[in-house]
């Protein structure tokens, strides 16, 4: 058929209608004329006239159909139809639109988080060519890079049009409010322009700026400008006070530009050289410092690789003393923004995908159950003329409208599940700022909506458009129901292994976060806080003496507190949240030429409560006392992991080793247990796994002038106080207006962040299993009920010939036992691929857990069969004469 | 009452109104007659199928609509034959030809 007579004839519907009209009429009047001619009376003319036509308005509408409005015409006629037929059954709509809401609702949800997350392009052009690059060196992949090696790698690099590093850091800001915290950036001078961005107002760094010894200049983060300045464009040239020294802002920038995009955006930039820290020159220096470059164009990665590796090993042949091993280690940047998430997004967006096919299974399976006694309807439709289309067509129309409206409803109940889902979002989700309604967002809800329709409007329509081509006109049709019985049956089979399949995957997260809960962690996490202060800034400027009496100051106040049992100072790892490390050589081992031929441990810098405050025994030997202090022998302790690493079978109580830092030597005086630094589930499959402990007030003058900012404090408290911290600021003020603590953290939350990942997979996995079960109970309860309705007779007449209640439970049950069972089978063959998806979540248990299946197997089918027991106890209650009469 | 939509007589029903109007415009009910009489009363055309043929065989530009006036100057539609239409019609003849041919010597042999 042309399409452009089509569209021509919608530009003349009007005209079209009427000319029919008329051309009907013209053909009728000459009908009645001859008829009268033929003799006639002029009434029978007229009647025979009309009677040949049959139905003008089924004509009219055939006629008309090959044009478009036509056929919106019908659509709309449909639409009408559909309303009113699910207006006059509200329970069977508000299940289904309640059933669709809640499928497309959880959906929608999720996807707002897979479209933030994994779909937006990231805010930076051409993100492709993005990489981030750490220093590779024998202990570690991706460690920190030093600030001399950048800058050589900078220069002789050619694979890269811009390379940049950066340094997360916290400056206390001060003369401006209250003494606060702010989130900073130590950068180099290229770092937006490998991003890409451009300031709102201002500039960036010109390049030079970021060397050791310029004047101190400052970028501020929008929020952050926002917040002080109100966003006035005034704040330009006007100096801010960070650590006690003034910077001058040069600019402002967008806080889209957040490299990470989490939650906590950075207040402040500020150009690396400015870092007062005096091991930033230093060539073998690891000072968390990471980098960011940007390909050429045209250059793929493994060129790039290749060409670093050139320029390290000239490095290193320059430099042997702190170079030697050290390479340059290349991950794309979305895959190390990404890499960790993607497989947990995916693995739950496929979960809640389930849900959606059973809610489509569930509301087409309550319409073929409908369809039943809407027989007569559709055989009236059919005695007047509809053909098989034409029913196909109305009944699609109603599930479409179904499932729009649930969709409508489903994206209101979404703005409310995903507020949910934020709250439980890791915070470290990267991107997690990202996440927001969006035209994606909508089309995506359309799109599920209206394919939802269709899928489960599809077998019924096409189920109840059958039914009348085989002819069974007369009677409300039992000799149907038979193949409408098997297809909801094949709907709660599957409903049922897909329910199955989400509670193994929940299952098996649940019984991961419980092995995980069990782990030991190597301490007792119980009632113990931690925070970082910074002492005021004129500490900065002050001797190592006046900053040790400081901190003895501090201890005092916040040690005499009410509720305080025992604290300690933090320079260095903290477990689970930060690491530091220590190089170190044996008593009997000459000082190494390469600080990569040293020996390498964790590093804890603690006061002699340390280990009470942890609750962590000693081992053997003592730990640190009092006396242990700057004036003291130089002592260290060791764990068991470094303990059998470096001394085997020996003693290594007595012991020394030299510190490299500060070149200190130090006797082993006790030994500890192994604490789980790098979380509960990794830790045995780290490389770095040995620990060193040192004296806080046995820190080498230099690393001492460090420790005014930034340092962490631990505190064990009774419990007594539900709001320490705030007590614990109250004191703090006390000592100094100028004095910060800040990013209070109970040790059970940092471990609980550590598993946060996990526990938001579990959560949400959780909650679609849930959301399955019950949907496919209540599937499995309508076909119960369906087939308990269906033979009532049957039920009726063994009762009568004697049947006990024993066997009609007995007969329905089994009806429900075997599907359940069905689904169940099918549920654990498809589960055995499926959760092999997840295996890298998981933790302890494997992916074909049998607990867990044989578990999760048995609450299912518990479920499905109380389910079925509900109709199962109407069939057992059928009077036999009742269930008679009504044939 | 259950009219089935592809019937045989649809598809003939195409051939036999435009070989009617081979012989010169002529509007909805004087097609019919026309059939109906050369026919010998076999053949009836039913307004039902008729008036949607006549849709679809203009908007396929076999025949081409336009109003004028009846025999008894009444105002009519009148369909004329196109160019399109006589090769359509060429092609139909044809195939029915061989249609009845075949049932012809189906009938003959078996």
């Amino acid at each position: 058929m042309s399409w452009l007579s089509r569209l021509r004839d919608t530009f003349r519907t009007g005209r079209l209608d009427d000319e029919l009209d008329e051309e009907l009429r013209s053909h009728l009047e000459m009908r009645v004329a001859d008829n009268i001619a033929s003799g006639m009376t002029p009434a029978d003319a007229r009647h025979d006239a009309h009677k040949r036509f049959g139905n003008s308005t089924l004509l009219k509408e055939d006629a008309r159909e090959t044009d478009i409005i036509g056929w919106l015409d019908t659509v709309a006629g449909d639409l009408r139809y559909a309303t009113r037929v699910l207006r006059k059954n509200p329970g069977f709509t508000l299940t289904a639109i309640l059933t669709l809401a809640l499928g497309i609702g959880a959906n929608t949800a999720f996807f707002s988080v897979v479209n933030g997350v994994l779909l937006n392009p990231l805010p930076y052009p051409q993100p492709e060519l993005l990489v981030t690059l750490h220093e590779s060196k024998p202990n570690f992949l991706s460690g920190s890079i030093s600030y001399s090696n950048f800058f050589d790698w900078q220069k002789d690099n050619h694979s890269f049009s811009s390379m940049a590093i950066a340094r997360d850091y916290g400056f206390s800001l001060t003369g401006l409010g209250d003494a606060e915290q702010l989130d900073a950036k130590f950068i180099s001078s290229d770092y937006f322009l490998v991003l890409g961005a451009n300031p709102v107002i201002g500039r960036t760094f010109a390049p030079g700026e970021d060397k050791i010894g310029t004047a101190p200049i400052a970028l501020i983060g929008a929020g952050f400008w926002k917040r002080k300045f109100g966003s006035s464009p005034e704040v330009l040239g006007k100096s801010l006070t960070l650590d006690g020294k003034s910077y001058t802002i040069v600019g402002v920038i967008p806080e889209a530009f957040d490299l990470y995009r989490s939650a906590h955006p950075t207040d402040v930039y500020v150009p690396i050289g400015q870092w007062n820290n005096p091991l930033v020159p230093n060539r073998e220096a690891g000072l968390g410092i990471h980098g960011i470059a940007r390909l050429k164009a045209g250059v793929a990665i493994e060129q790039a690789r290749a060409d670093m590796e050139r320029v390290t090993a000239n490095l290193a042949a320059i430099y042997p003393d702190a170079d030697k091993g050290i390479g340059a280690h290349l991950v794309p940047f979305t895959e190390s923004l990404l890499g960790n998430v993607r497989p947990i997004l995916l693995v739950l967006f496929g979960a809640v995908g389930f849900v959606l096919l059973i809610a489509c299974f569930n509301v087409a399976s309550l319409m073929l159950a409908r369809s039943t006694s809407r027989t007569r309807e559709f055989a009236v439709r059919v005695a007047l003329g509809a053909g098989r289309s034409r029913l196909i067509r109305q009944i699609l129309t109603e599930s479409i409208l179904l499932s729009i409206i649930g969709g409508a409803l489903g994206l209101l109940l979404a703005q409310g599940i995903r507020r949910a889902a934020l709250r439980v979002l890791p915070t470290e989700m990267p991107r997690a700022a990202d996440i927001h309604t969006d035209s994606h967002l909508l089309l995506f809800t359309v799109v599920i909506s209206l394919l939802a329709g269709i899928l489960f409007g599809l077998a019924p329509a096409l189920k109840s458009s059958d039914l009348f081509l085989s002819e069974t006109l007369k009677e409300s049709g039992r000799g149907s129901s038979g193949t409408r019985h098997r297809a909801q049956s094949v709907f709660v089979v599957l409903e049922m292994a897909m329910a199955l399949v989400l509670l193994i995957g929940a299952g098996l997260m649940g019984r991961t976060l419980l092995r995980l809960w069990d782990v030991q962690p190597g301490f007792d996490p119980h009632n113990v806080l931690t925070f970082s202060i910074s002492l005021p800034p004129s500490m900065n400027a002050a001797s190592p003496a006046a900053i040790r009496a400081a901190f003895r100051h501090v201890h005092e106040n916040f040690g005499s507190m009410r509720g305080i049992q025992a604290l300690s100072v933090s320079w260095g790892a903290v477990p689970m949240g930060s690491d530091d490390e220590q190089v170190f050589w044996l008593d009997n081992q000459p000082k190494p030429s390469s600080v990569n031929d040293m020996n390498w441990a964790l590093s804890y810098v603690v006061d002699p409560d340390y280990l009470k405050t942890m609750r962590i025994a000693i081992v053997r030997g003592r730990f640190f006392t009092d006396a242990d202090s700057e004036n003291g022998q130089h002592v260290v302790v060791i764990d068991e992991v470094l303990a059998n690493k470096f001394f085997g079978n020996e003693d290594p109580i007595g012991r020394h080793i030299t510190l490299q830092q500060g070149e200190m030597k130090a006797e082993i005086v006790g030994i500890v247990p192994h604490v789980k630094q790098w979380g509960l589930d990794s830790d045995e499959t780290q490389q770095l796994r040995a620990e060193l402990y040192v004296p806080f007030m046995q820190l080498p003058d230099a690393a001492m002038k460090l420790s005014p900012t930034g340092t962490t404090l631990m505190v064990r408290s009774d419990g007594s106080d539900a709001k320490l911290f705030d007590s614990l600021r109250r004191t703090n003020k006390l000592m100094s207006d100028e004095q910060v603590i800040y990013g209070a953290q109970t040790m059970e939350e940092i471990i609980s962040v550590s598993l946060a990942a996990r526990r938001f997979a579990m959560i949400l996995l959780g909650v679609f299993a849930a959301l399955a079960l019950i949907l496919s109970s209540v599937g499995i309860y309508g076909v119960i009920s369906y087939l308990v309705g269906q033979r009532t007779h049957e039920i009726g007449v063994r009762i009568a010939l004697g049947a006990r209640r024993w066997d009609v439970l007995n007969l329905i049950l089994s009806q429900g036992a075997k599907l359940t069972l069905l689904g169940i089978v099918i549920g654990v063959a498809a589960s055995l691929g499926l959760t092999k998806l997840m295996a890298r979540m998981l933790y302890g248990v494997s992916a074909s857990d049998p607990l867990t299946f044989i578990g999760v197997a048995i609450l299912l089918s518990f479920v499905a069969l109380a389910a079925c027991y509900i109709p199962t106890r109407r069939a057992m209650r059928v009077d036999p004469m009742v269930a008679l009469r009504c044939e | 009452m259950f009219r089935p939509k592809t019937d045989v007589l649809q598809g003939t029903l195409a051939l036999l109104v435009l070989k009617t109007l081979v012989r010169g415009p002529m509007h909805g009910y004087g097609i019919t007659l026309h059939i109906q009489m050369l026919s010998n009363e076999v053949l009836r055309v039913e307004e039902g199928s008729l008036y949607p043929a006549l849709h679809r065989m203009a908007q396929d530009g076999w025949i081409k609509a336009e109003w004028g006036a009846s025999e008894n100057n009444r105002r009519a539609r009148f369909y004329r034959l196109t160019t399109a239409g006589r090769k359509q019609l060429a092609e139909e003849e044809k195939s029915w030809a061989r249609l009845t041919q075949a049932v012809a010597s189906v009938l003959q042999h078996a």
